[in-house]
């Protein structure tokens, strides 16, 4: 067993995009790290990386205590999950399975108890002989995480597996690999752009935007304490309100008529500032930090509804219990706990309190 | 839902396969039906008359040793272009799959041989052979090599192979190309990341993956050595020295036309027609079971 440690790791393919601009982080043995982003932040190139799929223009990586910038995919000891699972489609499920083992020589009597075993594990025991094209994309699905678990690999790679199945499928497929990832022990890197996913899988989560990682941490310290305005409003879902206001000489914020007091904290009065408040922290007729605000309308979600209206002119989104406001046009009394304010510099977007 | 569609002129569809028909007729089933017509006839000296004589020219057919070397020549003229062509194109393929600076100009290059002529580039590869006057001629002798396809039966045999082979390359070159570009990607890197070398990737993912396209192409190129060969055989040895590179084709060719054979010359056009109409049959029912992973 191993982690992976990744040191001002940058890649620029060729033509010049700078896809991953100096990542560093360490997965320590046996964690789950989810990578998350949006579309093109480089995600894929850096697992690729990791993976030996894709050269390192400059950095190191080491999976354990060896630097494998120059070993091959084969030598890495790692599976990968791919997202169209790229499965052999000339090969039986069972030589699917197998085939890893094949390449390293295995003798055929392990290779057969630890391709069942594997099926076993993952339920597909009555597939074994079937060609993946006479599968559904869970068991594709599967068999791709077979051919990942049989070989008992260092660590394992997931880039967006669960992205081309079915929403229900989805959130049974997430449990299952998180579980399976614990029994074995084996460290893991997961790629995705799904903020459930992300919240759900890591033990450490890293957040990147535009080849650069935002933030790493727990999922917790993530969404509690967002290092920039980009993590506040990429975890969170719906994302977190973000208003301008000004700090004031007595350690509060103010926005239009309404002040926020904060925990204290070096205060810079007259600085403009961005106050953010998530939707789900705001509540009805709080005491604290209490701010009137006019409903524009409701969307029922069923057990909570979102209520959108305004607060000094920025556009606010409220997540409550279902029942607790009545269609638009009238004012209903808000409010939100000091410590779940968050401050941000405009100019930077770094966290400013 | 049913595909068929009603029609309720019952003249309307005919007259819609009527040109396709008329086509066949002309071109297809009236020239094969006088060959296999001709091919019971015999024609006197003079060519004024003719005579009704079943299967003699049949009878004839197989008893010379003639037809025999033919088939001899055929057989190896057709595996060696067959195989080289197959594996040179795979190869060049593969390497312009690779993503390498040039690729562009480098398979446009490899594609231009099919565009010339068969008889062109027949032509081409005699003049380069041609034992006074050719370069490469003059090059292999300056080397010390004793070159003269026109007296040496199996430098002619060579000769012939390599101007066909040449030719067929671009046209497997193309085919493997595509299909390689087919391939997935992360299959490839699947493999990779499974532990398979290089080679083995090659021989356990993709030449399997390949398999579809090679067996069209395995079928194409054989009707090509038997059918289009002629004009590249005709402008490079013209079927000699002393028939040492006359195949099938080339061979009703010059018995028909140079011999004045008509009959033995159908009846030969006859069994080779049946040897297309067996590719074209088996490579029918291949192509219907081909999505066969
Ligand atoms: N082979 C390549 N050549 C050139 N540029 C590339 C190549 N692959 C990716 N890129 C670029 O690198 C950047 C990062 O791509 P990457 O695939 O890592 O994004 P991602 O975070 O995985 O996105 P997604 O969530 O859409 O999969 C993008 O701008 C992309 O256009
Ligand atoms: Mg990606």
């Amino acid at each position: 067993m191993a982690g992976v440690t990744l040191n001002t790791v940058r890649k620029t393919y060729q033509g010049g995009v700078d896809a991953v601009k100096g990542v560093s982080f360490d997965v320590p043995d046996g964690a789950f790290c989810v990578l998350v982003g949006p579309s093109g932040c480089g995600k894929s190139t850096l697992l690729r990386m990791v993976a030996g799929l894709e050269r390192i223009t400059s950095g190191d990586i080491a999976i354990g205590d060896r630097i494998v910038n120059e070993i091959e995919p084969a030598d890495r000891d790692i599976a990968m999950v791919f997202q169209n699972y790229a499965l052999y489609p000339h090969m039986s499920v069972y030589d699917n399975i197998a085939y890893g083992l094949k390449n390293r020589k295995t003798p055929k009597d392990e290779i057969d108890r630890r391709v069942r075993e594997a099926a076993k594990i993952l339920a597909i025991e009555p597939l074994l002989d079937r060609k993946p094209r006479q599968l559904s994309g869970g068991q594709r699905q599967r068999v791709a995480m077979g051919r990942a678990i049989v070989r008992k690999p260092q660590v394992f790679l997931f880039d967006e597996p669960l992205s081309n199945l079915d929403a229900k499928l989805r959130v049974q497929m997430r449990v299952e690999i998180k579980k399976l990832q614990k029994t074995f022990g084996v460290t893991a890197i997961y790629v995705t752009h799904d903020q459930v996913e992300a919240m759900t899988m890591s033990d450490i989560l890293v957040v990147m935007n535009a080849g650069e990682v935002e933030q790493i941490g727990t999922p917790t310290e993530i969404y509690r304490h967002p290092a920039t305005r980009f993590v506040a409003t990429f975890i969170g879902s719906p994302p977190m309100n973000l208003v301008p206001g000004t700090m004031q000489a007595d350690g509060s914020v103010r926005v239009g008529e309404a002040h926020f007091r904060l925990p204290p904290h070096g205060f810079v009065p007259g600085r403009t500032v961005e106050l953010g408040l998530r939707p789900e922290d705001i509540v009805i007729g709080g005491s604290d930090n209490a701010f009137d605000m006019k409903i524009e309308f409701v969307e029922e979600l069923g057990a909570t509804q979102l209520v959108y209206g305004r607060l000094d002119g920025a556009q606010l989104i409220v997540q409550v219990p279902s029942g607790s406001v009545t269609g638009a046009g009238g004012t209903v009394r808000l409010g939100i706990a000091a410590d779940r304010l968050h401050v941000f510099d405009p100019a930077t977007g770094r966290r400013a309190v | 839902m049913d595909k068929r569609t009603a029609f309720n002129n019952r003249w309307l569809p005919l007259l819609l396969l009527l040109p396709q028909l008329v086509i066949t007729l002309v071109f297809f089933y009236w020239p094969a039906s006088q060959a296999v017509w001709s091919s019971f006839r015999i024609e006197d000296a003079f060519g004024t008359s003719t005579e009704f004589v079943g299967l003699e020219n049949y009878q004839v057919l197989f008893s010379t040793p003639a037809y025999y070397q033919a088939m001899v020549t055929t057989l190896i003229f057709s595996t060696a272009v067959t195989v080289f062509s197959l594996s040179i194109a795979l190869l060049l393929a593969v390497m312009a799959d690779r993503e390498i600076k040039g690729a562009g100009v480098y398979r446009t290059l490899l594609i231009w041989p099919y565009a010339v002529a068969p008889a062109i580039a027949g032509v081409l590869w005699y003049f380069m052979f041609q034992p006074s006057l050719g370069m490469v001629a003059r090059g292999l002798r300056g080397m010390g090599y004793d070159w003269n396809p026109l007296l040496n039966g199996n430098q002619a045999m060579v000769l012939v192979i390599v101007a066909a082979t040449w030719k067929q390359i671009s046209y497997n070159f193309l085919f493997f190309l595509a299909g390689l570009q087919a391939i997935p990607k992360s299959l490839i890197e699947s493999a990779a990341i499974d532990g398979a070398r290089p080679a083995r990737r090659f021989w356990t993912i993709v030449f399997p993956l390949l398999s579809p396209t090679a067996f069209f192409l395995l079928v194409v190129n054989v009707v090509y050595v038997f059918f289009d060969t002629f004009g590249i055989i005709d402008a490079v040895t013209g079927g000699g020295p002393a028939k040492a590179t006359t195949t099938l084709v080339y061979k009703v060719f010059a018995d028909g036309r140079l011999g004045g054979d008509l009959g033995g010359s159908a009846a030969q056009s006859v069994i080779l027609m049946f040897i297309v109409i067996a590719l074209t049959a088996v490579q029918f029912r291949y192509v219907e079971r081909r999505v066969n992973y």
